[in-house]
């Protein structure tokens, strides 16, 4: 099979780290990276700041090109990458400085600040680019990979050093996790306490500010804001504990810069940048769709769930209230319309709550457009009226609310509360003595709903 | 006619003309992105529609505009629902949810673009981004003679750009009232019945039309540039939204020519051999452009804000001054201070603040320096006798009426004594509060005292 197609076969040995040294290197490289820009991504994301990353990638086009002509004027030969992203940091830094002058001391807001300048240094850059192709037409090549992002124009010192600051950003993010998480969730009472927040924001944007840096050659200028973003959304999606949250950031990352790196090693004529954000992104869909916590398709299933479950106590205890307001015995016929909006012909939702009923033997259908309740069925309804009654007389005696209008209310609060919040109103009635054995009567009339 | 001009006419006249139409319906429609603080949807949806634009050529095969611009608007108007689903079932932050959705659909155009160059199509990506302004051009048959024949050859884009414009001023001048409130009020426009959500939507069809036509010839760049540059200047003139477009409009129009021929004028003007990105240039003059507005803007400029409250500092300062010879004056009357007294320097934090202040007055008549003693004119002691009987009041008035204890009143009363003395003063004092005498045991200066 493995004659059978050699580019599996490639794949296969790239992905297990044996595809030569370099492609190795640049596999570590990239997967550092994605480590990197996952990790401090996850507090860029948190504290909303998202946009502010791209506008400092924007930003550094002109600092790169003008490294490259200082650079020429110092007469040191090709493309030295430690004064690029000297220069690169120098002008990502004004442009964010920029745009922090702008929001604080004219009447703009943060969204036009930012796309001013982005666009108005990108532009310079441009120019700047335009310009060099002037002076230096050989060697200025290597400069347009910095757009787009190409991992074939590194060399292996640019390569070594990408993954030795990766490390180090990702350290220094692990450091100050406790500080970090602090500054996302409550800015205002880390003030208070004392922290000093407008140099942990600062800290954080220089981290943001080294990825950003020496992921230029790797990922490029214009989708490095994919790498700091798209791991960590897609993160939140699995969970609810930040440490979680950043442990998955940091591990999307990896597998985006690993799985990345590795095709386009295979395909070298991809842009490694393009292909490490597409597969960045899959793994942002596939966690937006199926991821278990905060996913789509489990929201979904969980309101869904919700829905058939607020339907079956509404049944049950419509049922119970029918019996009760007929003055009928617990197993005689009820019709299907003793809801709103049901009539003898079920809905879809409807048939289901239905069946599941009938399979746990709470009640049995009776021709077409009735049924009745077994014993079982009678003492489950009894048991959920009995708690929305409860929750009647609590909330018109707490609230203060007129009895006619309570059954609303108890309604919407009735289907999601926790057992033990049940519990311990039962417990505090029945301290006072006032707990009733049976389903207490109705404080307002019955028969209102159905008219 | 001589070679220079038909060199105008043949090269640059198109291709201003496009930028020109290009930047106008981007800065008019970017108005709105503006103040609705959604600047930065225009920069997703430039960068989203490089995968339409790829598709369309793939499809096509060729450079037929039609299939590229119907891929491109698709896939811009794709981006802009998806970034608005994506953040609210991800419950996502809208700058997020823009970041991961636009740098997906530019990565999947970089890649296409790669499958289509293994397929011979010759496709850039950088004149993506920066357009492909210096390949606008045509050759007009010589001599010139201009008629309706001669109009018609001029090349597409030119047109193209002309009804962009053309539909966004149609489309402005129809719908701003409706704009103007769903940016406003969204609720307002709501309960009126005007569907906010749908004008949103049309509004941002409208963005990814300008930025599909302006940037197959200016590049996505300029576009982000024209969008939001000359609205955010705007908006440091005026309150006004009529004023703001028209000052909109004007700059568009100064931007384009100027970065155009600082761009293709390089040659001539910094020296170089080649010639510069025209559209690179353009954006840099709108970026000049919104920041001489920063600084020079006569309403919400810095230099205008920083006069301002130099004023309102150096009145401050001159009353403070006025009320302390004041009180002077009407313990031995006729008496001056001395520039260099100890209790006014340490009153004013240093001896500068006290001869600036001293000199703000006398250049305003209310008081005169002789050998280093200032004392009041007659004008400033009706100056003075108002402001101390400001001050007074409103310490009877803090007492009296907001439950301040007597020792507590002075410096709220110091601070509030220089907005609206006349405003307090000139009516008679609120019923119940004593005109005569403060809380502290002193007389209040009638209203015509000097």
């Amino acid at each position: 099979m493995n004659d059978a197609n050699p580019l599996l076969t490639d794949l296969f040995l790239i992905l297990t780290f044996q595809g030569g040294f370099n492609t190795n290197l640049v596999l570590t490289a990239t997967i550092l990276l994605g480590m990197a820009a996952g990790s401090s991504g996850t507090f860029l994301v948190l504290r909303k700041r998202t946009m502010m990353s791209d506008a400092l990638a924007h930003c550094t086009l002109p600092g790169l090109a003008f490294a490259f002509l200082f650079g020429i004027l110092i007469n040191i030969p090709e493309k030295n990458f430690l004064l690029l992203l000297f220069g690169a940091t120098l002008s990502g830094f004004f442009g964010v400085l920029c745009v922090h002058g702008l929001v604080r001391f004219t009447r703009l807001s943060e969204d036009s600040a930012i796309g001013a300048v982005l666009s108005s240094f990108f532009g310079l850059g441009i120019v700047l680019l335009s310009a060099i192709q002037d002076v230096a037409t050989a060697s200025a090549g290597g400069l347009h990979h910095f757009i787009f992002g190409q991992t074939a124009s590194m060399t292996q010192e640019d390569l070594i050093l990408t993954g030795v600051v990766a490390v180090c950003a990702l350290i220094a993010t692990l450091a100050l996790f406790k500080e970090f998480s602090f500054l996302c969730f409550d800015s205002e009472s880390a003030a208070v306490q004392g922290w000093p927040v407008g140099r942990l924001d600062l800290l954080l944007l220089l981290l943001v500010t080294l990825v950003t840096i020496i992921g230029l050659q790797a990922v490029g200028i214009i989708l490095i804001i994919a790498l700091l973003s798209i791991p960590a959304s897609s993160a939140r999606f699995w969970s609810q504990s930040l440490s979680r949250v950043f442990m998955i950031s940091i591990f999307f990352g990896a597998l985006s810069g690993y799985c990345g790196a590795a095709i386009s090693a295979l395909l070298p004529g991809l842009p490694t940048g393009a292909v490490i954000v597409l597969v960045a992104g899959f793994f942002f869909f596939i966690s937006f769709f199926f991821a278990p916590y905060q996913g789509f398709l489990a929201e979904r299933f969980r309101t869904h769930s919700l829905r058939l479950r607020i339907l079956r106590e509404h049944i049950l205890r419509a049922s119970f209230e029918y019996i009760e307001l007929h003055n009928q015995d617990k197993g005689s016929l009820i019709p299907f319309s003793i809801l709103p909006g049901m009539n003898h012909r079920l809905s879809l939702t409807e048939g289901k709550v239905f069946s599941n009923l009938k399979r746990e033997g709470l009640l049995v259908l009776e021709g077409t457009d009735h049924f009745k309740l077994t014993d079982t069925g009678y003492s489950a309804a009894a048991k959920f009226t009995r708690s929305h009654r409860l929750w009647e007389v609590y909330i018109a005696q707490q609230g203060s609310i007129p009895g006619s209008h309570v059954d609303y209310s108890a309604d919407l609060v009735e289907h999601v509360l926790s057992p033990d919040i049940v519990e311990r109103l039962e417990q505090r009635l029945s301290k006072e003595g006032r707990l009733p054995e049976n389903v207490p009567e109705s404080i307002h009339a019955l028969d209102r709903r159905r008219s | 006619m001589s070679d220079n001009w038909y060199t105008f006419i043949s090269l640059d006249l198109p291709a201003l003309l496009t930028a020109l139409f290009a930047g106008l319906s981007s800065a008019l429609v970017g108005n709105f992105l503006v103040l609705r603080r959604e600047s930065l949807m225009g920069d997703a949806i430039s960068h989203s529609v490089l995968p339409g634009i790829v598709l369309g050529f793939l499809i096509s095969g060729t450079r037929d505009p039609i299939p590229i611009f119907l891929g491109a608007a698709g896939a811009g108007i794709a981006a802009a629902i998806l970034i608005e689903t994506v953040g609210r079932l991800g419950k996502i932050e809208s700058g997020t949810s823009m970041g991961v959705i636009f740098s997906i659909f530019f990565a999947a155009g970089i890649v296409m673009i790669e499958f289509a160059e293994a397929r011979n199509i010759d496709l850039d990506a950088d004149c993506i981004l920066h357009g492909q302004l210096e390949h606008i051009f045509w050759l007009p048959p010589e001599p010139l003679e201009i008629s309706f024949s001669l109009l018609k050859m001029l090349p597409a884009e030119v047109f193209s750009s002309l009804l962009t414009l053309s539909l966004t001023i149609g489309f402005l001048y129809l719908f701003h009232k409706e704009l103007l409130l769903a940016s406003f009020d969204s609720e307002l426009c709501d309960t009126l019945g005007f569907r906010p959500v749908f004008l949103h939507q049309l509004l941002m069809s409208f963005v990814a039309l300008t930025v599909v036509v302006a940037f197959k010839a200016v590049g996505s760049i300029l576009v982000i540039a024209m969008l939001i540059c000359p609205a955010a200047s705007a908006r440091l003139y005026t309150d006004r939204f009529r004023t703001q477009l028209f000052l909109t409009a004007l700059f568009a129009f100064v931007i384009t020519p100027t970065g155009y021929f600082l761009g293709t004028r390089a040659d001539l003007i910094f020296g170089f051999d080649h010639s510069l990105n025209a559209a690179g240039m353009m954006a840099v003059t709108a970026g000049l452009v919104l920041l001489l507005s920063v600084c020079f803007a006569p309403g919400y400029g810095l230099l205008a804000r920083l006069k301002h409250s130099r004023r309102v500092s150096y009145r401050v300062d001159c009353e403070d001054l006025i009320g302390v010879l004041y009180r002077v004056h009407e313990k031995n009357p006729g008496q001056g201070v001395s520039l260099n007294d100890q209790s006014l320097i340490t009153l004013f934090g240093n001896e500068d603040s006290v001869k600036h202040a001293a000199r703000y007055g006398e250049k305003n008549g209310l008081l005169t320096i002789e050998q280093e003693k200032i004392s009041l004119t007659d004008n400033g002691r009706s100056t003075g006798a108002l402001l101390v009987r400001t001050h007074r009041l409103l310490e009877n008035y803090l007492v009296n009426y907001a439950g301040f204890r007597v020792d507590h009143v002075h410096h709220t009363a110091h601070r509030l004594e220089h907005y609206g003395a006349e405003a307090i003063t000139g009516g008679s004092a609120p019923e119940g509060i004593s005109s005569e005498i403060d809380p502290h045991g002193q007389p209040i200066p009638k209203k015509s005292e000097k």
